[in-house]
C-alpha cells in the first residue's frame, strides 16, 4: 500500500535533517504507529505523505501512485486528520462536513446520508446543527475525523488524533477507526500516547533524529526488550530520558 | 463545477456568519459617502451662506479703503471686522482666533489717485491734451503693498482663492479709477459718461449635455462614484483576513490534502466578495438617490447611466478581488494583511485621484497613477456620472480592470503552487 524509498527532508536554514533516508513499507490493511519523541520527524513524515511539504530527497508510492504523475488520484485515495482541528469555527459540523465532502466530489443525498450516519456513529447526530466553536475538544476531534473519512480513503494519516481529548472521546475514535480497518482502511498514525498505541496498532516504527531505530509488531518489540514490560519502556530505552524540546 | 458551486457556498455562510463583520462591511462605507459629501456639501454651502470673519486694518481711510471694505462687504462672504493695528490684527490671525487680515497701507487713496492722474496726464499729453490748469505733481510715487495676514493652519487652496479674489478685486478698483480719471480729464461734465467701464469680457461654463439638457455636476456625483471605488476596493482586507484564517484555522491545510484545484478555492471566494462588492454598489447608488435628498445633499442623478455605472462597479470588483486573492495568498498572518490592505488601498485612492484630482498631480505621479487600478475605476466612473460617456468610451478601463483581475489571481494561483509545490 505504501512503499518509502530513502525519503529525507531537510528544512530551509536548519542544522539537521527532519527526516533521513528513510524506507519503510506499509500493508494494505495495517495499523502502523509512527511512534518518537518530540521533534524526532513524525509529523514531518507523515506531511510529506499527506502531499504538504516536498521531500528533499527520495520517493514514495501509495497504492503504485505518486503526486508527481497522480495528483488528484492519489488525493483522493488519501484522508488526513490533522494535528489541529482543520474546521470553520463559525459553520456547524453538518455544514463543514458537507463542504470537505464536496471537496472529494461527494454531493447530494449520498453526502447527506453519508454524514448523518458518521455523525450518529462519532455521537454528535444531535449537534449536527451547531457551530464548531461551540464544540468541545473531543467533540472537534471527532469531527475533524469525520471529515476525513467521508470519501472512504484506502489509506488514513492520523497526525496525533486522540491529542488533548477525553478517555470517552478517545475511545470512541479509536473504536471507529479500528472499525474503518476492518473494513479495508489501511492506517497510518502518529501519536505519543505509547499505551494506546501498543494496543492499537498492528505494527509501530519507533523514529528518532528522522531515522527508524526499530520497527515491529507492538508484542514483539516488548518481548525482544529483555527489561521491556511495555511498549514505553522500549521506547525509553531506545530514545532515552533526556526532555526532547524543540523549535 | 460542484466543487465551485460547494465552495461559493461555503464563502456565503462564513460571511453571513458574521453579522457584525458584514454590518461593517455594508454600513462603514455609507458612513463615509454621506459624511464626505456632507462635509463637501456644507463647506461649499458654509462659503456662499455663512461668512468668513475677516480682521481689516484701514491706514487709508480714504475712498479705496471704503471701497474695498463696501466690496468685500457686498461679496456676503466675508464679515469684516475693523481692528486698530496692524500688530493687533497679525497676533489675533496667527493665535488662529481668525483667519484672514487685510492690512490697507497710508495714503492708498491719495498715493493712488495721484499716481493715476500722473499716468493719464502722461498719456494725454502725448496727444497735446495736458491739462494746462491744473497739472499734477510729478513726485515719486511709491508701489502700495496691501498687506495679509493667514492663520497658518488654513490649507493652501483657499489662500490662493482669497488672494486671487482679493487682488481681482483691487484690479478692479484700480481700472475704474484710471477710467475715472480719463473721463474727469477729457470733459468738463461730471455726468457725461464718455467710458463704459463695465466688463467687456465674461466667463460661461459649458457643461455635457444629456438630451439636451444641461447636465450640472454636484457634490454627490463626484462622491458616491469615488468612495463607492474606495469601498469596493476596501474588500482586500476582508478577503485577505478570511485567507489568512484559513491557514491559521488549518483548514487551508485540509483543502491542500483534498482533491480540488486552488483555481477553485480563489473561484469561490471570487464569486463571493463580488456579489459583496456589488451590493455594496448597489446601496451606495440608493442612498444617493433617496437618502441624500432628506438630509439636504444633492441627489445622485443616475437617470441613463445606471446600466454602465453597475458595469464600472463589476470590473472594479473584479481588480479588487483579484488584488485582495493575492495579498489573502501572499500574507501568512493576519497583522501583515489587515495593515497592508488598508494602507494600500488609501495609496491606491490617493494614486488614483479619489483625493486630489490626478491632472493636480506632479508628472511623475501622474505616470504612476495610471498603474492605478482605482485610477481606471475612477476614470470609467466619472466618464459615466460626469461625461455623459457610452460604452465605448469605457471599455479601456474596463479592459484594464478585467486583466488586473486576471494577472493578479493567476499570480496567486503560480505562488501558491509554486510555494506547495510536493
Amino acid at each position: 500500500m505504501l512503499q518509502i524509498q530513502q525519503l529525507s527532508k531537510k528544512y530551509k536554514g536548519a542544522d539537521k535533517v527532519s527526516v533521513s533516508n528513510l524506507d519503510l513499507k506499509i500493508e494494505e490493511g495495517e495499523i502502523f504507529g509512527v511512534l518518537g519523541p518530540n521533534g524526532a520527524g513524525k509529523t514531518t513524515l507523515i506531511s510529506m505523505l499527506c502531499s504538504l511539504i516536498k521531500p528533499t530527497s527520495g520517493s514514495f508510492k501509495i497504492n503504485g501512485l505518486n503526486y508527481s504523475e497522480n495528483k488528484n488520484e492519489l488525493k483522493q485515495l488519501i484522508g488526513i486528520v490533522p494535528q489541529e482541528y482543520a474546521l470553520y469555527p463559525s459553520l456547524t459540523a453538518f455544514q463543514n462536513l458537507s463542504y470537505f465532502g464536496s471537496m472529494y466530489g461527494l454531493n447530494g443525498k449520498q453526502l447527506k446520508e453519508i454524514i448523518l450516519h458518521y455523525l450518529e456513529k462519532f455521537g454528535l447526530l444531535e449537534f449536527s446543527n451547531k457551530k464548531i466553536e461551540v464544540f468541545s475538544g473531543g467533540m472537534k476531534r471527532r469531527v475533524n475525523l469525520i471529515a476525513s473519512i467521508l470519501h472512504q480513503p484506502k489509506i488514513l494519516f492520523l497526525d496525533e488524533p486522540t491529542v488533548g481529548v477525553d478517555v470517552q472521546s478517545k475511545n470512541v475514535i479509536i473504536s471507529h477507526l479500528q472499525g474503518l480497518n476492518k473494513q479495508g482502511t489501511t492506517i497510518v498514525y502518529t501519536s505519543h500516547h505509547l499505551n494506546e498505541a501498543e494496543h492499537f496498532c498492528t505494527r509501530v516504527a519507533i523514529i528518532d533524529h528522522g531515522k527508524i531505530i526499530i520497527k515491529g509488531k507492538p508484542k514483539e518489540l516488548v518481548a525482544n526488550h529483555k527489561n521491556a514490560h511495555n511498549l514505553e519502556d522500549v521506547f525509553i530505552e531506545l530514545t532515552g530520558k533526556e526532555l526532547r524540546d524543540h523549535v | 463545477m460542484y466543487k465551485l458551486w460547494a465552495s461559493i457556498k461555503k464563502e456565503f455562510l462564513l460571511l453571513t456568519r458574521d453579522l457584525g463583520g458584514l454590518t461593517i462591511l455594508f454600513v462603514m462605507p455609507l458612513v463615509l459617502v454621506i459624511t464626505i459629501t456632507l462635509i463637501q456639501d456644507s463647506s461649499f454651502k458654509s462659503i456662499s451662506k455663512s461668512k468668513i470673519p475677516v480682521l481689516m486694518v484701514d491706514n487709508d481711510k480714504g475712498k479705496i479703503s471704503s471701497t474695498i471694505f463696501e466690496e468685500l462687504k457686498e461679496q456676503a462672504l466675508f464679515d469684516i471686522i475693523i481692528k486698530d493695528t496692524e500688530e493687533e490684527a497679525r497676533d489675533l490671525v496667527f493665535k488662529g482666533t481668525y483667519q484672514l487680515a487685510i492690512i490697507i497701507p497710508e495714503n492708498l487713496s491719495t498715493d493712488l489717485e495721484k499716481k493715476i492722474n500722473q499716468n493719464v496726464e502722461g498719456v494725454l499729453a502725448e496727444f497735446g491734451l495736458e491739462d494746462e490748469e491744473n497739472p499734477s505733481e510729478n513726485n515719486e510715487i511709491s508701489i502700495k503693498e496691501v498687506r495679509l495676514y493667514f492663520d497658518p493652519a488654513i490649507q493652501q487652496s483657499f489662500k490662493t482663492s482669497i488672494k486671487s479674489g482679493i487682488d481681482k478685486m483691487i484690479s478692479e478698483i484700480e481700472a475704474k479709477s484710471i477710467y475715472k480719471a480719463f473721463q474727469e480729464q477729457l470733459s468738463d461734465d461730471e455726468t457725461e459718461v464718455s467710458f463704459n467701464s463695465e466688463k467687456f469680457i465674461s466667463f460661461k461654463e459649458i457643461t455635457p449635455k444629456l438630451n439636451d439638457d444641461e447636465v450640472l455636476p454636484n457634490s454627490a456625483q463626484h462622491n458616491v462614484p469615488a468612495w463607492t471605488l474606495f469601498a469596493i476596493f476596501f474588500i482586500i482586507v476582508p478577503l485577505s483576513i478570511n485567507m489568512v484564517k484559513e491557514k491559521s484555522q488549518g483548514t487551508f491545510v485540509r483543502l491542500r490534502t483534498n482533491p480540488v484545484s486552488y483555481a477553485t478555492v480563489l473561484g469561490g471566494k471570487t464569486a463571493v466578495f463580488l456579489l459583496v462588492c456589488l451590493i455594496q454598489f448597489v446601496l451606495m447608488v440608493l442612498v444617493g438617490i433617496y437618502l441624500f435628498p432628506s438630509i439636504g445633499l444633492p441627489t445622485l442623478d443616475v437617470s441613463g447611466k445606471l446600466f454602465l455605472a453597475f458595469i464600472v462597479a463589476l470590473f472594479s470588483g473584479f481588480a479588487a478581488v483579484g488584488l485582495g486573492l493575492l495579498l489573502g495568498t501572499v500574507a501568512n498572518s493576519q497583522e501583515q494583511a489587515a495593515p497592508f490592505g488598508a494602507t494600500f488601498v488609501v495609496v491606491l485612492a490617493a494614486l488614483g485621484g479619489v483625493w486630489v484630482p490626478v491632472f493636480m498631480m506632479p508628472n511623475f505621479m501622474q505616470i504612476v497613477s495610471n498603474l492605478s487600478p482605482m485610477n481606471w475605476g475612477l476614470n470609467a466612473f466619472y466618464n459615466v456620472f460626469l461625461r455623459n460617456a457610452g460604452i465605448s468610451q469605457i471599455v479601456p478601463d474596463l479592459i484594464l480592470l478585467f486583466l488586473f483581475f486576471l494577472i493578479t489571481t493567476l499570480i496567486s494561483i503560480v505562488y501558491n503552487n509554486k510555494k506547495n509545490a510536493v
